[in-house]
């Protein structure tokens, strides 16, 4: 898995072959085909909008709190998306896998690519209820991506490892769902952090930022709706060492995982 | 000089056999108090296969189920790796270890072409100098944006099949890929593999039980047993020690049948199975036929599909027939000068000399399977060039 190979000529049309065809096939006999991407975010968060906004009020007195409460869970979303579907990759393509050699990494990223796709979907959902909700366009909108590469980068890296994992114990798919479950809980994703700063204390704002994902919705938030409505990393900690556990979690498990893909993808073939 | 096209040294490959389904979470458990139980079992498969394939080859590559072929084609293929030895391969292999890999139903025919294509490493601009001659091959044009799943299985083992043998790899492998299609299509292959088989740039490697597929196309082949190299060379030779292998094994002696009056016919070849028209063949056959009346016993060479030869009787060459409680040692001989190249079984009959009815019977099952081999025939049919032919006018 050298990078030269990643981005060979060869690969990159295996890659796009692959993502087109899922792409193709997704939504293959539905009436409304691809509109179902951008139409069931937009469904989700109409329903959570009436429990935790309109009812709950979560979001009471925080401007913009719907684009924030729309975009965390559009980022979240893709990230169970990625995870999944890159998990389960090698082995649903198992088939091909015993009978011809290729990369295997391509069959992971290509799962986490149409994820990425539906993302920039929805990404687009986000933008225009931006310009409904009269959200300010600042220059921070320039970082937003960086967040997204990084969303992108964690997830790619999960993939690798949990579909590496897969072949052997199928068992990680179940504790996966569970696990992501309990993160979903655990990331400021419908009850903003400031809430949970007011009612529990800066500790617990500081323990749910050490998480990856909160660390990058929050950031990325502040980046669309603004610095001053939302809670990022640097104004719960104050020492910076902490600011930076976040991302050597990400960076460990890119590597970790690249290394025990490496170590096990020869026996793929056999394993599947 | 780099004029191989695969160089395989002391190739080796086990696998683990796991006893039960380790692949959960549980089974790791439970396993773990288990120190002596290792849950697998390692199963050689090749034990050391070294051989050479010459650019321009056509490789034949044969042997019985479990020989190690499969396995040896995906190590070619690259699709496992060697626990140890060396697989070196020279140019784009292409391997169809399998039809159709990848085939989706819900796409069309155009999109699977392309799909396949991306698969085996084409790129796109490369698929589409294929495409034509890949649909006129598998004779599809009007089918080919229309969705896989409502082409008939046919029309869809020749897309599979035509995208095989127009990509355009330096190593071709192909494991049992031959007899598709009706037999119009399969002219047409056979037409192309005799292509290909002069094509120097072209390297094949053919994996087939077809011993006539092997003699036809091969120039050089080599038979796997138990994860060995028992033969190598001339496809001819390499056939006749599989199909020696394969009669050897068939005709393992079966018990013979004892009735309840204690009568049996039990027989075995003297000779080897496989023979040439200069041999004889030579069977000896044991009976017993508590019997108060005399019996007989036959002798009857059967062509393919049991269509009896002739049949040589005890009683009519030589008034052979015995009536007592005895057992009885007979040899039977046939001088096999007058018979072509092919496959023939013996049966051995006892019959009752008054009414003509069997009481016992042998070989049947082919338990006495023979074959000869002088290579090529001059004219079909069983026997040799009979009879006399004038021109009279």
């Amino acid at each position: 898995m050298k990078i030269s190979n990643i981005v060979s000529r060869r690969n990159r049309i295996l890659l796009r072959e692959l993502v087109i065809t899922d792409f193709k096939l997704r939504y293959q006999g539905s009436a409304l085909g691809y509109v179902w991407s951008l139409l069931k975010p937009l469904m989700l968060f109409a329903i959570m909008f009436v429990v935790f906004v309109h009812f709950l009020r979560f979001g009471d007195g925080i401007p913009h709190y719907a684009v924030a409460l729309l975009l965390g869970t559009v980022m979240w979303t893709f990230f169970t998306e990625a995870t999944n579907q890159g998990m389960q990759a090698i082995a649903s393509r198992g088939d091909i896998i015993r009978k011809i050699n290729f990369p295997k990494y391509i069959i992971v990223v290509s799962g986490t690519i149409s994820a990425l796709i539906n993302l920039l979907l929805n990404l687009i959902v986000v933008f225009i209820f931006m310009i409904f909700d009269g959200v300010h366009f600042g220059l921070s909108l320039f970082l937003f991506p960086v967040s997204i590469i990084l969303l992108y980068a964690f997830a790619l890296g999960l993939a690798f490892f949990l579909s590496a994992v897969f072949i052997k114990f199928k068992d990680i798919s179940h504790l996966w769902e569970v696990f992501l479950q309990g993160l979903f809980y655990a990331t400021p994703i419908l009850y903003p952090l400031s809430l949970v700063i007011k009612s529990a204390g800066l500790w617990a704002g500081q323990l749910l930022m050490l998480n990856p994902i909160a660390v990058l919705i929050q950031s990325a938030r502040a980046d669309v709706v603004g610095h001053e409505n939302t809670v990022t990393a640097d104004q719960v900690f104050s020492n910076p060492l902490w600011l930076a556990v976040p991302y050597l979690i990400i960076l460990l498990v890119i590597v970790v995982a690249t290394v025990y893909f490496k170590r096990n993808q020869s026996k793929f073939a056999e394993q599947v | 000089m780099d004029d191989n096209a695969v160089i395989v040294k002391d190739l080796k490959k086990s696998f683990k056999l796991p006893h039960e389904s380790h692949s959960g979470l549980k089974q790791a458990i439970v396993s773990i108090g288990k120190k002596h139980h290792k849950g697998y079992e390692v199963q050689e498969v090749l034990k050391g296969l070294s051989f050479e394939v010459k650019k321009g080859d056509f490789f034949g590559i044969v042997g019985r189920n479990g020989s190690g072929k499969s396995t040896l084609l995906k190590l070619l293929a690259g699709i496992y790796t060697p626990d140890s030895g060396i697989v070196q391969t020279h140019g784009s292999v292409v391997p169809f270890i399998e039809l159709g890999v990848g085939f989706n139903p819900e796409l069309t025919g155009r999109e699977n072409v392309f799909l396949n294509g991306a698969l085996l490493g084409f790129s796109n601009n490369e698929m589409k100098a294929m495409y034509d001659e890949i649909v006129e091959f598998a004779e599809l044009e009007q089918f080919m944006d229309q969705k896989l799943k409502n082409y008939s299985s046919g029309m869809q083992v020749r897309l599979a099949f035509s995208i095989a043998i127009k990509a355009q790899g330096d190593v071709l492998i192909l494991d049992e890929v031959l007899a598709v299609g009706d037999e119009a299509f399969q002219k047409k292959c056979n037409d192309f593999f005799e292509k290909i088989k002069e094509d120097r740039t072209k390297t094949v490697i053919l994996v087939t039980h077809s011993m006539e597929s092997v003699r036809k196309y091969c120039n050089k082949a080599i038979m796997l047993q138990a994860g060995k190299v028992v033969a190598t060379g001339s496809p001819d030779k390499v056939a006749d020690e599989y199909s020696l292998a394969n009669l050897l094994d068939i005709n393992k002696v079966t018990d013979s049948v004892v009735d309840s009056d204690g009568s049996y016919l039990s027989v075995k070849l003297l000779s080897q199975p496989l023979l040439t028209s200069r041999d004889t063949l030579k069977v000896e056959a044991k009976y017993r036929a508590p019997n108060d009346r005399p019996v007989m016993i036959k002798f009857a060479p059967l062509a393919y599909g049991n269509a009896s030869l002739m049949t040589a009787n005890s009683k009519v060459l030589h008034d052979i027939t015995t009536a007592d409680e005895k057992e009885h040692l007979i040899h039977y001989e046939l001088p096999l000068a007058d018979f072509n190249s092919g496959d023939l079984t013996l049966v051995v009959l006892l019959a009752d000399v008054e009414t003509k009815a069997n009481i016992a019977d042998y070989g049947y099952n082919g338990e006495l399977s023979f074959k000869i081999s002088d290579g090529k025939n001059e004219v079909g049919g069983v026997f040799k060039n009979k009879g006399d032919i004038k021109l009279v006018k």
